[in-house]
C-alpha cells in the first residue's frame, strides 16, 4: 500500500481525525515523504536483535491488593463536556 | 539593592536563607518581569494571584524554620505538568478549560520543596516540535536577537518544545523551569536560548500527571542558567514514584555535591560519527573549542564510535509518532477538553479531534496510525525497536572506554519564526544530536558555551551513562567554568 | 456419545458443528488490574473509578500482582503453561466506554499457554478440549442507550477491571460439548476462587466460535457469536447457528466471516456487520509498562496453594468412597456440594454410597424444588448425617427416614428429636411384634392358606399388613422373620 489519498482516507478515519478533502492529497505527500525517509532504517542488520522492551534496566513494579483509589465522582465528572445523574453522555451509539 | 530578577536558584536560595530577601519579593519581581515581556508568549496561563499566595506561605514556612531545598524560589512549569485547579493545555486546543484534580508528581515535589508557580510555559502542541511554532497559543519568541546575517531583525524561534519554558529563563523572567524532553525538548531550547537544560536519564523523574507524548522516551528536567542551578532543581524533581512503573527506585544523589569534581580523570568520549555531512563550521568550531576546554582542565580525550547514529533520528520518527497515536486517542470529546459536536458518535470524535489537534500533532498521528496498522507493524515499528536495542548497545560499548560524551546540541542556532515550517523533515533535524541520547534512556545536557557569528547562543551537549547524572553533570561544570558564558539576550 | 450422534441432519446429508470459545471471565480481586478503585458489582455509576480508569491525561497504570497471581492459578487448574515471561501490549480503538483508547490486554505473548479441560458429558463419559491461552486484560466501561433517546450514558466503574480471556481450541463437536465445557471451566474457576462465574451479573462471557463441516472435511468458516450470557443462551445460539450455516450451505452458499449478535429474546443469532467497520487494533507493548516477569519459585508457592480440583475430587470420590462416575462427577461439579457430601460421610465413615445417595435424590431433590442450592437448605451435612446413622443403627427404616427428612427439611430440627418426638423409633421388641404378626394371620386365614400352598408372594402383602398395622414402624427384616415362622411353623 503506497501512501496515498486512499491510505490518508483510511488512516485518518482509523485516527478519528476529520481532514479536509483538500487536504488528502496535500497530506499524502507530507506522509509519504517522512514515510520515505524513515525507510532508511530498513538498511540496518538487525538480525537476531531483541527489540527494545524497555530503555533502563528495571523490573515490574506492582501494587497490591487493596483499594486505594476512587470514590471521587465529582473530580472524575469535572472537566466533562456533558453529564448527566453521574453519567458521562455522548450522541447515542447505534448497537 | 540586587536586581531580584538576575539571581539564579543558588543564588536567590542563598539570600532567601540569609533573610535578605523574602519570596514575596522575589516572586513579586518576577511576576513583574512576566508581565513586562508578554511579547515573548511565554506562557498559556499566568498564575500571579497562586504565586504570591504560594510565596506568602513560602515565607511564613521560613520564618517557622520549615524551609525546604527550593523555598520561597519562583519557577516556570511547562503546560504539559498537570496542575490542580489550573488550566493544563499542553498547548492544544482540544484540552479547552482542562483543570486538573490532581498535581503531577514532579510539579508536587517541587512545591513540597517550598518553590513557586509563576505560570504555565507556553509550548510546542503536546510536545511535538522544536520550534515551538505549533502551539495553538501561537509561538514563543525567542529573547535573543541575531546582530547581522539573514536572521537579523526577525524574531527568533526559542526551540521547542519547551520553548516557552526557556524564553521564559534566558529572559529573566524566571530563575527556573521545567520542561520534558523526549527527543531533545529541553537541551535544544536550552541551547538556542543560552541556557542550561538537563534531560534526566529515563525513569529519574516520574511521568505521573505529564501528559504523555511518547512515554518510552518522556522525561521531565530543569532548564536553569547555571549547571549549579539545575543540580539543585534536578534534586528536587527526582525521586521513585510508585504511581510510575517506570519510575525507578534509586536513592537521588546530592546532584550539587557532585559538580566540584573537576576534569580530572575524567575520559570524555567524542562520537566520530557525529561529524555529518554539512555540519556548520561554527558548530564543529564549537565542538572543537569544549574538546579543548577539556583537554585544557586535565580529561582525556577518547574517540568513540556511535555507528549507528544517523539511523537514530527516523527510529525516532517511528516509536515516537507510534506511541502518541495511542497516548493521544484518550483526547475523544468524551469526558475532559473539546467537544465539537457531529452527525453522530464517530462523527463527534472526527470534529473534535479534526479541529482539536493542531497540523504537525495530526501528522505524527497519522505516521503513528499508519506504521501500526495491520502489514506494516514488523517492517516499521518493529524494526525500530530492534534497532533501539542497537542504539542502546553502541551507547554501552562506548561507555566502556568514556565517562561521558561530549557532542554539540544542535546543528544551528536559533532560526527565524515561520522557516522550516513547510519542511518537517528539515524541522526534524533540529534533534540530531540529542535524539541518540534519547532513544537510549541517558542523561544528558546542554551547556552554552558561545555565540556564532550573529551573536546567538551555541550549546554543548554532555552525554552520561545511565543514572550518572553525577558524572554528567560535573562534566558539564567544566565547560560551564571554561566558556565563561556571560552574553545575554536583549532586554525587552 | 458415540460420534455419529452428535452430527446434524441436513437435507444433503450430515454435518459435524466445530465450536471454539472465548470466555471473559472478571477476576476475583479487591481493586482494579492497573488501579486502586473498587471492583464490586452495582455500585454508584463513576463511583469506583480513578483517574487512572477515566483516562485523565497523564495517569500511568501500575499492575494489581494480585490479578497476576489469580490468573497464573486459573492456568495452573487448567494444566497449563505458564509463561515466565509476558508481556501488555494496547489494542487501539475507540468506543466511548474505553476511556483510553485503547485496552491493555496481552497479545502476542500470554500469561498462560496451552492447556487441557476435561469435559465431563452427560453420560458419563468424558472429553479433552484444549486450552489455547489465558491472557489477561483490562474490561471497559458500561454504555446504557436506553436512558435517553438521542444519548448514550457512559458508567465507567467495570473500566479497568481485570479479566481473563481463556481461550479455547475449536475441540467441541456440539452444543452439548459447549455447554459442558462451560459449566466444566465455570466449576473450575469456582473451585479456585478466581471467578464467581456469575453470568447474570456479566463476570463470566461467552464468545462462541461456530462453523459446520461435512464429517472430517477441513474446518469451514467460522463465526463469532459475541457476549452470550447464559448457559442455555450458549446452547441455543450454537443450535441455531449450525442450522443457519448448514441452511446457507446446503442452498449452495456461503458463509461470511462475521461477528455475531446472540438475540435472547427470539433464540437467533444477527449480524453485527452494521457496527463493524474494518478493524485495525494496531497491537503495541505497552510501553508504560514492562514486561511480565514470573519466577519460579512464585509459580511453585502458586502450585502448592491450589485446592483439589474437580477431576481429582471426582477420582478419590470412586476411589476412596467407591462412588460410581455418574454419582462422583454430580458430587463435584461444585465445591460446596462435595464438601457437604465429605461432611456427611465424615469422621465417622458413614456408609459413602448411602450417603451420595441421599444427598444426591433426597437432599437435592428437595433443594430444587424450592430453587436453592446446597449452601442455602436447612440441613446441616451433620444432621443429616445423623439421620443416616439413625438408618444404619436400624432405629428408624428407611421409609421412615424420608418422613423424618421432610420434617428436619420444613423445620430445621435433628432427626433424633424428631424420631424421639413423634415415636418413630423401629419396633424391634420380638414379644410386641409377634402379637401383631398372630393378629393378623388370624385374620387373615385364606391369605395365609395360599402361602403353605406355596404362593410366597402373598409374603409381600402380609409384611404390608404388619407395616400397617404398626404405622410403618416395625423392623421390616424382622417383621419377614416373624411372619415365616408364624405361617411355616
Ligand atoms: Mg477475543
Ligand atoms: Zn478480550
Amino acid at each position: 500500500m503506497a501512501l496515498d489519498k486512499q491510505t490518508v482516507r483510511r488512516i485518518a478515519r482509523l485516527a478519528r481525525i476529520k481532514v479536509p478533502v483538500g487536504r488528502l492529497e496535500p497530506l499524502a505527500r507530507e506522509l509519504a515523504n517522512i514515510i520515505g525517509w524513515v525507510e532508511q532504517l530498513g538498511e540496518v542488520d538487525t538480525e537476531g536483535v531483541q527489540p527494545m522492551t524497555s530503555v533502563v534496566h528495571m523490573t515490574l513494579k506492582a501494587r497490591g491488593d487493596q483499594v486505594t483509589d476512587g470514590f471521587y465522582r465529582d473530580k472524575v465528572l469535572a472537566n466533562a463536556p456533558e453529564a448527566d445523574h453521574g453519567f458521562f453522555t455522548v450522541p447515542k451509539v447505534l448497537e | 539593592m540586587v536586581d531580584l530578577t538576575e539571581l539564579g536558584v543558588a543564588e536567590a536560595r542563598d539570600l532567601l536563607a540569609n533573610g535578605e530577601i523574602l519570596s514575596r519579593e522575589l516572586t513579586a519581581a518576577h511576576l513583574e518581569a512576566m508581565a513586562a515581556r508578554r511579547d515573548l508568549n511565554a506562557f498559556i496561563t499566568e498564575t500571579p494571584e497562586r504565586a504570591l499566595a504560594m510565596a506568602e506561605a513560602s515565607d511564613e514556612r521560613r520564618a517557622a524554620g520549615e524551609a525546604g531545598a527550593l523555598e520561597g524560589i519562583p519557577i516556570a512549569v511547562k503546560d504539559l505538568f498537570c496542575t490542580e485547579g489550573a488550566l493544563t493545555t499542553a498547548g492544544s486546543h482540544i484540552l479547552q478549560g482542562f483543570a486538573p484534580t490532581y498535581e503531577s508528581t514532579v510539579s508536587a515535589k517541587l512545591w513540597r520543596a517550598g518553590a513557586v508557580m509563576l505560570g504555565k510555559a507556553n509550548m510546542d502542541e503536546f510536545a511535538m516540535g522544536s520550534a515551538n511554532v505549533t502551539s495553538y497559543y501561537g509561538p514563543v519568541k525567542n529573547p535573543w536577537r541575531a546582530r547581522s546575517g539573514p536572521s537579523a531583525g526577525k524574531d527568533l524561534v526559542p526551540g521547542g518544545s519547551s520553548g516557552g519554558s526557556a524564553a521564559t529563563v534566558a529572559a529573566r523572567v524566571a530563575p527556573a523551569a521545567i520542561g520534558t524532553d523526549t527527543g531533545g525538548s529541553i537541551r535544544q531550547p536550552a541551547s538556542f536560548c543560552g541556557i542550561v537544560g538537563v534531560k534526566p536519564t529515563y525513569g529519574r523523574c516520574s511521568r505521573w500527571g505529564i501528559v504523555a507524548f511518547a512515554s518510552s522516551l518522556d522525561q521531565a528536567g530543569p532548564l536553569t542558567r547555571s549547571v549549579r542551578d539545575a543540580a539543585i532543581m534536578l534534586g528536587a524533581m527526582a525521586g521513585h514514584d510508585p504511581r510510575d512503573s517506570t519510575s525507578v527506585d534509586m536513592a537521588v544523589p546530592d546532584y550539587e555535591a557532585s559538580l566540584a569534581g573537576g576534569a580530572q580523570g575524567l575520559r570524555v568520549g567524542v562520537p566520530k560519527e557525529y561529524r555529518l555531512d554539512g555540519m556548520p563550521a561554527e558548530i564543529e568550531d564549537l565542538w572543537q573549542r569544549g574538546r579543548q576546554w577539556f583537554e585544557d582542565a586535565g580529561a582525556e580525550l577518547v574517540e568513540v564510535s556511535l555507528p549507528l547514529t544517523k539511523y537514530a533520528l527516523p527510529c525516532y520518527y517511528i516509536i515516537a509518532p507510534a506511541e502518541a497515536s495511542s497516548n493521544l486517542a484518550r483526547y475523544d470529546g468524551v469526558r475532559y477538553g473539546l467537544r465539537v459536536p457531529g452527525d453522530d458518535l464517530i462523527d463527534m470524535y472526527e470534529n473534535t479531534r479534526g479541529q482539536g489537534f493542531g497540523i504537525e500533532v495530526q501528522r505524527r498521528v497519522l505516521i503513528g496510525t499508519y506504521v501500526l496498522s495491520a502489514g506494516y507493524y514488523d517492517a516499521y515499528y518493529l524494526q525500530a525497536q530492534k534497532v533501539r536495542t542497537r542504539i542502546a548497545e553502541d551507547f554501552d560499548q562506548a561507555f566502556k572506554d568514556c565517562d561521558v560524551i561530549l557532542t554539540p546540541t544542535a546543528p544551528s542556532a536559533a532560526f527565524p519564526i515561520g522557516e522550516k515550517m513547510d519542511d518537517p523533515i528539515a524541522m526534524y533535524l533540529n534533534d540530531i544530536f540529542t535524539v541518540p541520547a534519547s532513544m537510549a534512556g541517558l542523561p544528558a545536557i546542554s551547556i552554552p558555551a558561545g555565540l556564532d557569528g550573529a551573536g546567538l547562543p551555541l550549546g554543548l551537549h554532555v552525554i552520561g551513562r545511565a543514572f550518572d547524572e553525577e558524572t554528567m553533570l560535573r562534566a558539564a561544570r567544566v565547560i560551564e567554568e571554561a566558556a565563561d558564558f556571560t552574553a545575554r539576550p536583549p532586554a525587552a | 456419545m458415540s460420534e455419529q450422534a452428535q452430527l446434524i441432519k441436513g437435507d444433503t446429508g450430515d454435518w459435524e458443528v466445530v465450536v471454539g470459545m472465548e470466555i471473559h471471565a472478571q477476576v476475583i480481586t479487591q481493586a482494579k488490574l492497573f488501579s486502586g478503585a473498587a471492583t464490586e458489582f452495582g455500585a454508584e455509576p463513576n463511583t469506583q473509578v480513578s483517574l487512572i480508569d477515566a483516562a485523565m491525561p497523564g495517569m500511568l497504570p501500575v499492575i494489581n500482582m494480585a490479578c497476576v497471581r489469580q490468573a497464573v492459578r486459573t492456568g495452573l487448574g487448567l494444566k497449563a503453561k505458564i509463561n515466565r515471561r509476558s508481556v501488555f501490549d494496547r489494542k487501539n480503538y475507540f468506543y466511548p466506554d474505553l476511556p483510553q483508547g485503547y485496552q491493555i490486554s496481552q497479545y502476542k505473548q500470554p500469561v498462560v499457554g496451552e492447556g487441557t479441560l476435561t469435559v465431563d458429558l452427560k453420560d458419563g463419559s468424558t472429553r479433552q478440549v484444549g486450552i489455547e491461552r489465558l491472557h489477561l486484560e483490562q474490561d471497559a466501561g458500561k454504555s446504557l442507550h436506553d436512558r435517553h433517546p438521542a444519548k448514550s450514558y457512559i458508567d465507567l466503574n467495570r473500566s479497568g477491571v481485570a479479566l481473563m480471556e481463556i481461550v479455547s481450541k475449536p475441540d467441541m463437536r456440539s452444543a452439548d460439548e459447549a455447554t459442558a465445557y462451560l459449566e466444566k471451566l465455570r466449576a473450575i474457576l469456582r473451585y479456585l476462587g478466581t471467578c464467581d462465574g456469575n453470568m447474570e451479573e456479566g463476570s463470566m462471557r461467552a464468545d462462541v466460535n461456530v462453523s459446520v463441516r461435512r464429517p472430517g472435511a477441513p474446518l469451514g468458516t467460522r463465526c463469532e457469536i459475541k457476549n452470550v450470557n447464559s448457559v442455555r443462551f450458549v446452547r441455543l445460539a450454537i443450535e441455531h447457528e449450525a442450522r443457519r450455516q448448514i441452511e446457507i450451505l446446503e442452498e449452495g452458499g456461503a458463509v461470511d466471516q462475521e461477528t455475531r449478535l446472540f438475540d435472547g429474546a427470539k433464540g437467533v443469532t444477527r449480524s453485527m456487520r452494521s457496527k463493524e467497520e474494518a478493524h485495525d487494533y494496531r497491537y503495541i507493548p505497552d510501553p508504560d509498562l514492562l514486561p511480565l516477569e514470573l519466577d519460579e519459585a512464585l509459580i511453585a508457592e502458586l502450585r502448592a496453594s491450589l485446592p483439589e480440583l474437580p477431576d481429582e475430587k471426582k477420582a478419590r470420590f470412586m476411589d476412596e468412597y467407591g462412588l460410581s462416575a455418574y454419582d462422583a462427577q454430580i458430587l463435584v461439579a461444585d465445591r460446596e456440594t462435595a464438601a457437604y457430601f465429605e461432611a456427611v460421610v465424615g469422621d465417622a465413615r458413614r456408609d459413602p454410597k448411602l450417603a451420595a445417595n441421599w444427598v444426591l435424590s433426597e437432599l437435592f431433590g428437595r433443594l430444587n424444588k424450592e430453587s436453592k442450592d446446597v449452601t442455602e437448605g436447612p440441613v446441616t451435612a451433620e444432621q443429616l448425617g445423623g439421620l443416616i446413622d439413625l438408618i444404619a443403627d436400624e432405629t428408624i427404616s428407611g421409609r421412615i427416614a424420608k418422613d423424618v427428612f421432610d420434617e428436619m427439611f420444613a423445620s430445621g430440627r435433628d432427626a433424633a428429636a424428631i424420631v424421639e418426638e413423634k415415636g418413630l423409633k423401629q419396633i424391634t421388641d420380638t414379644a410386641a411384634l409377634e402379637v401383631v404378626v398372630a393378629e393378623v394371620v388370624a385374620g387373615a386365614a385364606a391369605q395365609a392358606e395360599k402361602y403353605r400352598a406355596g404362593n410366597q408372594k402373598v409374603m409381600g402383602w402380609f409384611v404390608g399388613q404388619v407395616m400397617r398395622a404398626t404405622g410403618g414402624k416395625a423392623n421390616p427384616k424382622l417383621v419377614n422373620e416373624l411372619l415365616r415362622k408364624k405361617l411355616e411353623g
